[in-house]
């Protein structure tokens, strides 16, 4: 046999498992859906299995809540009560199926768009703000709900994700890390390495890639030639699996059934979700310099939340009383974070120095000093 | 592995107590090279703390490159001591993840300039981490990069990156200069709860010294006076102690009287014994590798000049590389400060005024 032989054929020096052939791991050639634009069944359900209809409810009620935090805070940011706020709205179904799919012992890895992921996740709305209004840089404790801080740098978390994964299985820990990364990521070299890392491990680690389109203005015919981000998964041996990202069915039963399999130990799945950022990249970008209005309306028109409340009421598992307590719990929750928005910022300028290190140094404690008064260690001079 | 299971409590237990490789009574001291200190060292914390995990390209099976890593593999197993893809930014991200789920990951660059690649996860999530979430999260992860020049290695495998870390605030940068010195450090380092860089200095690899390993003496945060002089201070750190070293005795024919410092942990920085020193010598010299231009030796000097400043009886002076990249290796003997640069520099001090 000769060495590229042996090399393909896995059998090469200290490789002993087979590898996956690439066709098993190619995602289809069109999104899986559960749930059409039309609230109608979805013609292309693949393998997915709908969710019962509790589940169903629940993804509506969460969009609806997550939607009304997304719009409030939009609105936050431009009355200057936020420094900045990115939008996920016509990401909802994204942000909420993912995280209702997750167990309570597994991590979600969110960016700086999540955050209606995050809140979705049960860390309070003031807590999940804390970033954008500059309290501080994260505002809750990533283990009361194992989620990690809003990453910024593009897929650095993914492979945090990795390595917290692989942790779990060192560790014989039930637990499975879900990343959210976006299409622009994608192109970042430590995405490569993440996926290759958690392939090589069989971590339990699943991949989730909102593709919206667009990396602020860059689309994503500039982004990438693959045939699809999810087909990249072949290439590590990491299955991929495209969805419309629009069916919070789809999205549930697709990152349901990747936990289920990384937890089983069949390691790591990359799921692409074809989705829209109906608002600008943030509150501070200009859209219309790069994408026209017809383009978002016809994105519109597929509206995750429309067409999940569609298909309930046409099951009747909603109806306009429902509907109507949903939107008073929506508001019950906007008041509260206009509440919180409306009070003085409560930043302390003790936490600059309390947490660089495990105990400050005597230069920080110097700096406290000439800083926020009161006495420094022994000077030395 | 026998950690415990329940998380987060896991991930925040309280450190396992360190078992210290202490000498048995009445144990004789023995001649030990860096490497096997080292390597000494990993083995310790492997067998004290089920949490250490050592990981990285070439560290399993072949034992690293330089075989600080050699045999731990086959002892502790392969869910302890693993080898890695070749990816430095994979290599300290995942170690950010696996801290975060309660293990405490011993990582290593195989040289200084490919480190660079893991400069990001350093930078901006490594060092940031404690800080952003207000110390819910910590990540007691020590990064191993072997470091330094003068062993007449090809280009990219000389590099003296310490700046570049110790730059950045919630890393400890430490670097050792001695076998016993590279033991207890590394052990006081995977004890840390903050993230480390670890600087081996490689030209010291195989160096040798008669000793007694122990976590005994100088704490992580700490300096150390090597030599004591009255005279003048010499202030170095990893492959320079010994430089530092050698010019101190050589300068006892010139008359001078000469205390050298061993810096070892970088940041955060031991001024006041560096200050103390120089109070009464009067004169100091920083001694490194790297380039002088934004180097380490400008914060030093600049420190003891603010701090000593009536002291001194001369400008503080460094004796550095030249502020060129690392040269070849069959010029490097001009870049890397010699026993004879360092006499030279001494010499250049005010010498005539009355103490």
């Amino acid at each position: 046999m000769t060495l590229l032989a042996q090399a393909n054929d896995g059998t090469g020096s200290g490789t002993t498992s087979a590898r996956p052939q690439a066709a098993a791991l190619l995602p289809s050639e069109t999104p899986l859906q559960l749930i059409d634009a039309d609230g109608q069944p979805g013609a292309n359900p693949g393998d997915l299995e709908l969710p019962g209809p509790e589940v169903l409810s629940e993804l509506h009620r969460r969009m609806v809540l997550g939607r009304r935090f997304d719009t409030d805070s939009t609105a936050l940011a431009r009355q200057g009560r936020l420094a900045v706020y990115p939008s996920s709205r016509g990401q909802d179904a994204c942000q909420v199926g993912a995280v209702l799919a997750l167990r309570d012992q597994d991590w979600l890895f969110p960016t700086y768009r999540d955050s209606v992921a995050i809140i979705t996740r049960g860390v309070s709305p003031a807590e999940t703000l804390t970033l954008l209004r500059g309290d501080w840089h994260c505002g809750y404790d990533p283990y009361d709900r194992n989620v990690a801080p809003q990453c910024t740098p593009l897929a650095t978390h993914a492979l945090h994700a990795a390595g917290l994964a692989h942790a779990a299985t060192l560790r014989h820990v039930d637990q499975v890390a879900l990343a959210l990364l976006g299409d622009g990521a994608t192109s970042e070299g430590d995405t490569h390495e993440a996926l290759n890392f958690a392939a090589v491990w069989k971590a339990p680690v699943v991949f989730l890639v909102q593709n919206n389109g667009y990396a602020i203005s860059v689309p994503l015919a500039k982004q990438t030639a693959a045939p699809s981000i999810a087909a990249k998964g072949a290439g590590y041996g990491v299955p991929g699996v495209l969805i419309d990202g629009n069916d919070a069915a789809a999205v549930y039963a697709a990152v349901r059934a990747a936990t289920a399999r990384a937890a089983s130990g069949g390691g790591p799945t990359l799921i692409e979700a074809i989705t829209y950022r109906v608002e600008a990249h943030t509150t501070a970008d200009d859209a219309t310099r790069y994408r026209d209005s017809q383009e978002v309306r016809g994105w519109l028109a597929r509206d995750p939340i429309s067409r999940l409340d569609a298909y309930l009421r046409a099951r009747g598992l909603l109806d306009d009383a429902a509907a109507a307590r949903l939107e008073a719990e929506a508001e019950r929750m906007a008041a509260g974070v206009r509440d919180w928005a409306g009070q003085e910022a409560t930043a302390d300028p003790n936490d600059l120095f309390d947490h660089v290190y495990a105990s400050p140094t005597r230069d920080l404690e110097r700096q406290r000093a000439s800083v926020l008064g009161g006495s420094a260690p022994g000077a030395t001079q | 592995m026998t950690v415990d299971t329940s998380q987060p409590a896991a991930a925040r237990a309280p450190r396992a107590q360190p078992a210290v490789a202490l000498p048995a009574p009445g144990a004789q001291p023995a001649t030990t090279t860096m490497a096997s200190a080292l390597n000494r060292a990993l083995a310790d914390s492997l067998a004290a703390d089920d949490r250490v995990v050592v990981f990285g390209e070439d560290v399993a099976t072949l034992g690293g490159v330089f075989r600080v890593t050699d045999g731990l593999s086959a002892r502790f197993g392969d869910h302890r001591v693993f080898d890695t893809p070749l990816a430095e930014s994979g290599i300290v991200g995942a170690a950010i993840g696996m801290a975060m789920n309660g293990l405490v990951p011993v990582v290593e660059m195989q040289f200084d300039a490919f480190a660079y690649p893991a400069f990001e996860q350093v930078t901006s999530h490594l060092a940031k981490m404690r800080n952003r979430t207000r110390g819910h999260v910590c990540l007691p992860v020590v990064i191993r990069v072997p470091y330094g020049g003068g062993i007449g290695g090809v280009e990219h495998h000389c590099d003296s990156s310490e700046s570049y870390y110790v730059h950045t605030p919630g890393l400890r940068v430490v670097a050792p200069g001695t076998p016993a010195d590279a033991y207890r450090l590394l052990r006081q380092a995977i004890d840390c709860p903050d993230p480390v860089v670890f600087l081996e200095p490689k030209s010291r690899y195989w160096a040798k010294e008669t000793t007694i390993l122990s976590t005994d003496g100088a704490r992580i945060d700490q300096a150390i006076v090597r030599r004591p002089g009255s005279n003048v201070t010499l202030i170095a750190y990893g492959a320079m102690v010994a430089t530092a070293l050698e010019a101190a005795e050589a300068a006892v024919d010139e008359g001078w009287d000469v205390e050298v410092i061993d810096v070892r942990s970088l940041s955060p920085l031991d001024t006041e014994t560096l200050a103390a020193s120089v109070r009464r010598t009067g004169r100091a010299v920083v001694v490194h590798e790297a380039a002088g231009f934004g180097g380490y030796g400008g914060e030093v000097a600049a420190r003891l000049t603010e701090q000593c400043f009536y002291y001194l009886e001369a400008p503080v002076a460094r004796v550095t590389g030249l502020d060129v990249p690392y040269p070849p290796p069959h010029l490097e003997h001009l870049h890397l400060p010699s026993a004879d640069r360092i006499l030279d520099a001494i010499a250049q001090l005010e010498w005539d005024s009355p103490r």
